[in-house]
């Protein structure tokens, strides 16, 4: 579907809150924004959901919990039972607190390289896949808001490019996608 | 705003009080006569309650430098109640010095074995420890008292210091920068101080109760233990004076910081506990194991129990961003988390004392509410004077937009 895109660029990342917040106002979805580092509070701004990794981080540890316990089980007790420093594995729960620090040390493991993963694939920024930025200086030092006619359909585009205008931009461009 | 304890406050903590010396009277009376341990159960329960709200007095103390030291901005709109908190200092270690002193002339009182002399000195006697004897150098009355005072008076020093300089910058607009960084320096001295103190303390206090027996890491499992609590207490007095409409510039980012710290010094608290208990239980040193034997066999239940109540309740429940910001939420895990840390104290102090001979009963109950009924008071007592939010903190503007 053809679609017109609007993007706008700032040189200051809270010129561009107060912008966003002027064009929320008035009723303009803005669809993306695209920064060097995260911009404190633009979220509900633009409307932008809370994340869910947080959730995504207790399954993650939590599955690195059953692993672990699954693993070690078979390990240290079904398979080739230990005696190690005259405790013999003869039963899990018996020897439970040797096990506590592994199972933690695999919850986190699994936990923080899940999230790290999610992350990336939610960002569509793993190794290999085109940057989808519109301007290699989103990067460096500069902002850029974006605005689809497919999402403001009741305003014009003369309309829209005239509210960018007035929120201290310092570029505008205007793009057609396919 | 000028806060008023209302009436209602009043009468529940006068209650507390009340009920709390008729149950304790009720303990006195049934632990009477022959094998009642009358002395040693008083003091013991007496030890358990003015250090655990000492503790969290100090707790308070220490959270506050540790917010000058690193300069905090969030903290300021709730600065008052941390110092109020910690205004408790003085009160509490007026009731320490009570137990410690009544417990020195008592000869330890069979709380604190190695105050008998005949325990740690006299060969001839059939009490005589050798185990004990051998750390008298440390453990002696001259060398404990010159500790326990040293502990007190910098701790009090520190307080007051902190305090004035509150108050100052509250009347003197001109000074409020200067009185900042002298806040800042003397936090992070205090902290230097509090590092070591903080363990030496409850070596001296606590541990010394169990004396055969020494965990290096002991110190810092009370310090953890403290910490929570303290921040449990925070919260809850910060939720009480909101919902009275006295914070109205305390908004649910705070709430939330808050409720991380409660959330983060469990995990440091149970860290803390498993770290000592593991090697205890993997090294299975007789002289090492003693400590958890004497619980094990006699307080399982109580034990094991609270270590589970103080780890999973914070762990699961807290553990959302919305739970965090929960009135209701916080308060009853605040509330199931502080018993869990008292039990975690009473466990500590009666295991090396009554051992196998305690109980819970009408005393243990009376006395804690008590202690209870007389700290909140005081915490209450203490906010009414000063101005609920500190003003011209050079960082009190940020707090107010604090948003996470």
């Amino acid at each position: 579907m053809a679609d017109t895109v609007f993007y706008a660029m700032y040189d200051d990342d809270d010129v561009l809150k107060d912008g966003a917040k002027k064009l929320v106002s008035k009723g303009v979805k803005v669809s993306e924004v695209f920064s060097p580092f995260p911009i404190h509070g633009i979220d509900p701004i633009i409307g932008v959901k809370n994340t869910r990794l947080g959730i995504m981080a207790f399954l993650y540890g939590l599955t690195g919990l059953m692993v672990a316990t699954i693993g070690m089980n078979f390990f240290m007790i079904q398979d080739w039972p230990m005696n190690i420093g005259g405790k013999p594995s003869f039963s899990y729960l018996e020897n439970f607190l040797a096990f506590v620090p592994i199972s933690f040390e695999f919850t986190v493991l699994c936990a923080a390289h899940g999230m790290a993963i999610t992350y990336l694939l939610r960002n569509k920024t793993i190794p290999g896949v085109k940057a989808d930025n519109p301007d290699p200086r989103t990067t460096d030092d500069r902002f850029v808001m974006e605005l689809r006619m497919s999402e403001n359909s009741k305003f014009s585009a003369d309309e829209l490019e005239g509210l960018l205008k007035s929120t201290g931009i310092v570029e505008l461009d205007q793009k057609e996608l396919n | 705003m000028e806060f008023q304890v209302s009436n209602k406050a009043k009468l529940v903590t006068t209650v507390l009080m009340l009920v709390g010396v008729l149950f304790a009277g009720i303990g006195v009376v049934l632990a009477m006569g022959e094998g009642g341990h009358l002395g040693q159960k008083f003091w013991a329960n007496f030890l358990v309650n003015s250090f655990f709200y000492f503790a969290i007095g100090i707790s308070a103390l220490f959270f506050l430098a540790l917010q000058y030291a690193t300069e905090a901005g969030w903290f300021v709109a709730v600065k008052r109640v941390i110092e109020a908190i910690a205004g408790s200092l003085p009160h509490m270690m007026g009731l320490m010095l009570i137990v410690l002193l009544t417990l020195s002339f008592m000869s330890g009182g069979h709380v604190y074995m190695w105050m008998d002399s005949d325990v740690m000195l006299n060969k001839d006697s059939h009490h005589y420890d050798e185990l004990a004897a051998g750390k008298y150098a440390y453990l002696n009355l001259t060398f404990f008292w010159i500790r326990t005072i040293v502990y007190f008076v910098v701790y009090y020093l520190f307080l007051k210091g902190f305090q004035k300089r509150s108050l100052e910058q509250d009347n003197n607009p001109s000074e409020a920068v200067n009185i900042h960084f002298l806040n800042y320096r003397r936090g992070a001295l205090f902290l230097v101080f509090f590092a070591v103190f903080s363990s030496t303390s409850a070596w001296d206090w606590i541990m010394s109760i169990d004396v055969h027996w020494f965990s290096t890491l002991f110190g810092w499992y009370i310090f953890a233990g403290a910490w929570c609590s303290a921040m449990v207490v925070m919260v809850l007095m910060t939720l009480y004076l909101k919902k009275l409409g006295y914070l109205p510039k305390v908004n649910d980012s705070h709430i939330h910081d808050l409720g991380k710290w409660t959330f983060a010094t469990s995990f440091l608290w149970s860290y803390m506990w498993f770290s000592q208990y593991m090697l205890i239980w993997y090294a299975n040193i007789p002289e090492e194991t003693t400590y958890y034997i004497m619980r094990i066999e006699n307080y399982k239940l109580v034990y094991f129990g609270m270590f589970f109540i103080n780890f999973v309740f914070p762990m699961l429940i807290l553990m959302s961003r919305d739970a965090k910001r929960n009135a209701g939420i916080l308060t009853v895990v605040g509330l199931i988390i502080l018993v869990g840390h008292w039990l975690d104290v009473w466990v500590m102090v009666m295991g090396g004392s009554m051992g196998p001979t305690a109980s819970f009963g009408p005393m243990e109950l009376g006395l804690g509410l008590l202690f209870l009924g007389f700290f909140t008071r005081v915490i209450l007592v203490n906010l009414t004077k000063a101005s609920l939010t500190p003003k011209h903190d050079p960082f009190l503007e940020e707090s107010l937009h604090h948003e996470i």
